[in-house]
Parts: C-alpha cells; structure tokens; sequence
C-alpha cells in the first residue's frame, strides 16, 4: 500500500519528492525521485526497459494502490491518462466512448469537435473494431482531450503503431497540446520521438531522475546537428551508441 | 545497388477476377431462412416414415391426424386456455428467475463480501437437481402455483447466475482502469462498463435458462394441473390419446424453439459491436 502525501498542484503542474516504490522486499524500483513540470510544458520521460517508467506514470496517475511506497506528489485535478493500447470500450461507438463519464448538455458537441480535431470527423457512428490502430489511438487521444486536462499522462501510446503512422501522430500531438496547453509526461522508448515532441527530456535509471536536458533546438529535424548531438548523449546516457552496440 | 522501377502493365485486358482467394475457416456468410431447414427436414422425415407406414400410428401418429387433433383441442377443449396458463406459469418463474439471477452475478461478481455469501449457496445448489427438490418445495408450498413458479424460477436462475458472473469476470480488467482513471461513479461503472460488458455471457446463460425453465414447466404441470399444456397431457394419458400427446409435446417444442430464436436474433441485435464468427 503507498503512503504518499497526495496534493494539488498550485505553481507547478507536477511536484514530485522522494518517491519510493518497490514490489519486493529487495530493491526498490523508484529510488527518491524528484521531478517537478511546469504548467504546459511538454515533458518526455525515457530509460532502459524495466525502470520503472510505467511504474512512475501510474504512481502520477494515482493507479497504483497495491504497490508499496511512500511519497509526496503533487498533480493537477484534471488528470487524463492515454495507455499504450487504446482502451475504447468495444460496446460503445466511438463518439460515445470518447465522451465516457462526461456530464453536461453539451457534451456530444465537444465529442465530435473533439473527434474532428483528430481527424475522425464522420467516424462517430463507428465501432472501435472498425478503426485502425492509428484511429483508434487518436480516439483515445481525443477522449484525453476533451476532458481539458490540466496533465495528460501517455505511457507509450504510440508504441504499437508503425512507423509512419506515428510519424503523423507526433505531428498531431503537437499541434494538440500547442492548443490545449496541457502539461505532458510522455513516456516513450523511442529517443528521436522524445527529442521531436518535448521541451524537456528527463532519463530515469537506477529509479531517479539521471539525466534532465531541456530541448532548445530551433529546428526538430533529424538531420540537425543540434538533434544528432542531443540524440548521441542520451543514447550515451542509456548505455547503447548510435549502432545499438552496448 | 542498382534498383529498376517498372510500371506495372495488366497482362491482358480480360475481366477474368484472377484473385487468389483463401480458403474459409470460419463458418462463412449467414444462410436466409437458415433457421427452419432443420426443423422441416425432421416434419418431412416424420411425414414419410407416417405416410409409408414405417411409423405407426400406435408409436407416433401421423402429422395430419395430430392437426386434427390440434383442430379438435383448440376448438372443443380449450387449447388456447392451456396454452396461455402455461405460458403464464413460464414466462412469471422465468423473469423471476432470470431478475433474481442477473442481480445476484452483479453483486457476487463486484463485491468480493457478496461472493463469499452468495457463490458457495449457488454452487452447492447447482449440484442439487432441482426436480429432486420439488417434494421439498410442495411440503413447503403446496402444491398450488406457488410451488410450480417457484421451481420454475429456481431451475432458471442457475445459469443465469453462472454465466453472466464468468462474464463479468471475464471483463478486461484494463477497462477498469480506464474507468478509474476518468473517474465515474460506481453506479455509472456498472452501467457503462460491466453491464454491457457481461451481456454476452446474459445472453448465453439466457438461452439456458428459457430450456431449463420450459422443462421445469414440463415437470410441475405434472402435479394437480387444473390448466395448461400439462394437464392436457395427462388427460391424454388417461384416455391413451397418442396424438393429443404429441399435440402437446409439439407445442412444448415450439415454445422453446422460439423462445431460443428471440433469445439468439436479441443477442444478434445487441451484441452487433462484436466481431465473432456468429458473423
Ligand atoms: N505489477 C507488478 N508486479 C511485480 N513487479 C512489477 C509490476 N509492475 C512492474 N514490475 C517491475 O517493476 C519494474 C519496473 O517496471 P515498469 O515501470 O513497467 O518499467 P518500464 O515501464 O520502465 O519498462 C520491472 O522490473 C517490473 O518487472
Ligand atoms: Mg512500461
């Protein structure tokens, strides 16, 4: 069970401190994290497969109540969470999906705005099955969106896609959170995907924060030298050089 | 590396579909009218073995001397009444059942204090013939309508009770989350996530409970019927009527028949987000 002192954020969207969380006896997975993300600023989280990135997410998110740890963590009321897979529930058409549990009159039309947003306008009548993996993705991140979160959690959401598919997500998410201005943590394994999107990436090993590097580039692309440098010291800080060689 | 791009060119103009189709697995499309074959090959087997005199009369009476039958009961002795006190006695011991049930699943299937109470009961109860309980129930109840709605109900709750709680714990945990983490109430849960997302397994234990209510119908109308398709059944019996028997062994029949149409054709219409071989 995890003790933490859970807060709501005043100046800072996220405030974490000293955040322990272990599932055996030896060896925590989250070691004292600290981490603090400003309102509206987009945040990618990556590190080695096993650290604990997840574990860190559903801790924000407030899913983690069979875990042991303690804690003080600060977040937003409006929290929405977007997972790997998307989540639709199959018996419900998209449109209704992506309103779920929300009240209001006018809820249907912020629904379909929100769909149009993500380029599903005329799919509301679909079922989740019909979409691609790609649709339905966006549909999970309009049903995020719609909800105005003030934080929006992603662990790996487009961590099934292919690669031009997620290519045209990146896209999409920018221009979604350059709208909404919601603060981001994105956790993703892909660390050209963390350089394209964040302001920040933060490198978690050893369960704390290893590396925090803000991404002042003023051109995101692949072939900048600023982007090649930035990739080559994460990757250094991951343990893998650009051949993928340990 | 050298690479030659081709524009691909048809071979010949001809509009011969050279697709290479695979071979079907599944079941394949929906068949019209699918639903009677089976039905009238048997009323055509029956019809023959009658008309040829391979069935006799003394074992099975033909299908037109059972229409006249019908014809005599309907008009001369109140069929229509029989028919619809049976009906009456299934179809109050059914809803019965099938409300007491679907209720119980939820609360077992949510709340790990109910399983404790309720599962144990059910599952002893299911390994209890119910029919072996009717003396119980008539020293109880009499043997009045009380007695036969009550094992009615009780003979139908059953599957009710087992498939729809499998169904509801076979719901993806990670829709849960999902509800979590949109935060709804419990109310909004149960009806946006675990009703809709047990009805399958409803539905099926729908469709066993209408059969298992249909025989326990068979069964208590056997007792002091003053009405109903049982009652006629063993006026018959007395009189060594064959054929008002089978009358009222084809109106069983086709009770349960359409009665598991609706349940399938509901299922059908409810259930159409899934994507199944039911196709
Ligand atoms: N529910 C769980 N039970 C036991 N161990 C878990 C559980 N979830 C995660 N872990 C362990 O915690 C560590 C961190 O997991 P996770 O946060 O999912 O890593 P990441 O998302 O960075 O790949 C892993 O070693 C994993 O095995
Ligand atoms: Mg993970």
């Amino acid at each position: 069970m995890a003790t933490d002192t859970r807060g709501l954020s005043t100046e800072q969207a996220v405030r974490v401190r000293n955040l322990h969380r272990s599932f055996t006896k030896d060896g925590g997975v989250l070691n004292g994290l600290d981490l603090d993300i400003a309102p509206g600023e987009f945040v990618a989280l990556i590190g080695r497969s096993g650290t604990g990135k997840s574990t860190l997410l559903r801790a924000l998110a407030g899913l983690d109540r069979d875990v042991d740890g303690y804690g003080q963590i600060t977040v937003p009321g409006a929290v929405s969470v977007v997972f790997q897979d998307s989540r639709l529930l199959p018996w419900k058409r998209v449109l209704d999906n992506v309103i779920f549990g929300l009240r209001g009159a006018d809820a249907r039309e912020r629904g379909a705005q929100a769909l149009a947003e993500v380029g599903l306008a005329g799919r509301e009548r679909a079922w989740p099955h019909q979409l691609s993996g790609g649709e339905q993705q966006r549909a999970a991140l309009a049903r995020s969106l719609v909800r105005e979160p003030q934080l929006l959690l992603a662990d790996e959401p487009f961590g099934a896609l292919d690669a031009l598919t997620r290519i045209r997500m990146h896209a999409l998410l920018r221009k979604l959170c350059e709208t909404h201005r919601p603060a981001v943590l994105l956790v993703t394994h892909d660390v050209d995907e963390a350089i394209v999107l964040a302001d920040r990436v933060i490198l978690l090993d050893a369960g704390v924060v290893d590396t925090d590097v803000r991404v002042d580039l003023a051109n995101r692309s692949r072939s900048d030298a600023g982007f090649a440098a930035l990739r080559t010291l994460l990757l250094d800080r991951l343990g893998v050089d650009e051949e993928g060689r340990r | 590396m050298t690479a030659a791009l081709h524009a691909t060119t048809p071979k010949s103009d001809d509009k011969t579909d050279a697709r290479v189709v695979r071979r079907r697995l599944g079941p394949g499309r929906r068949i019209r009218f699918a639903f009677w074959i089976g039905p009238l090959l048997a009323l055509a087997v029956w019809s023959v073995g009658s008309a040829t005199g391979v069935i006799k009369p003394a074992i099975l009476s033909a299908p037109w001397d059972v229409a006249v039958a019908f014809e005599d009961q309907w008009s001369n002795h109140d069929l229509p009444g029989n028919i619809l006190s049976s009906l009456e006695r299934a179809v109050i011991g059914l809803t019965l059942g099938v409300v007491t049930g679907a209720v119980l699943a939820v609360i077992s299937g949510l709340s790990r204090a109910g399983e404790s109470v309720i599962d144990g009961p059910i599952q002893i109860k299911r390994s209890v013939p119910t029919l072996a309980i009717i003396p119980l129930f008539i020293a109880w109840f009499g043997i009045g309508q009380e007695m036969k709605i009550v094992t009615i109900a009780l003979i139908s709750l059953v599957p009710i009770y087992i498939h729809t709680h499998n169904g509801l714990r076979g719901i993806d945990g990670k829709y849960a989350e999902l509800a979590e983490t949109i935060g709804i109430s419990r109310g909004d849960f149960i009806r946006h996530v675990v009703l809709p997302g047990a009805l399958p397994g409803f539905l099926l234990g729908m469709r066993f409970a209408v059969t298992s209510a249909l025989l326990g119908l068979v069964v208590v109308e056997q007792y002091n019927a003053v009405a109903g398709i049982g009652h006629m059944i063993t006026l018959a019996e007395q009189y060594g009527q064959t054929d008002v028997i089978v009358v009222g062994l084809v109106i069983y029949g086709v009770f349960g028949y359409c009665a598991d149409s609706a349940v399938r054709l509901t299922a059908r219409k409810v259930l159409a987000w899934r994507q199944t071989l039911e196709g």
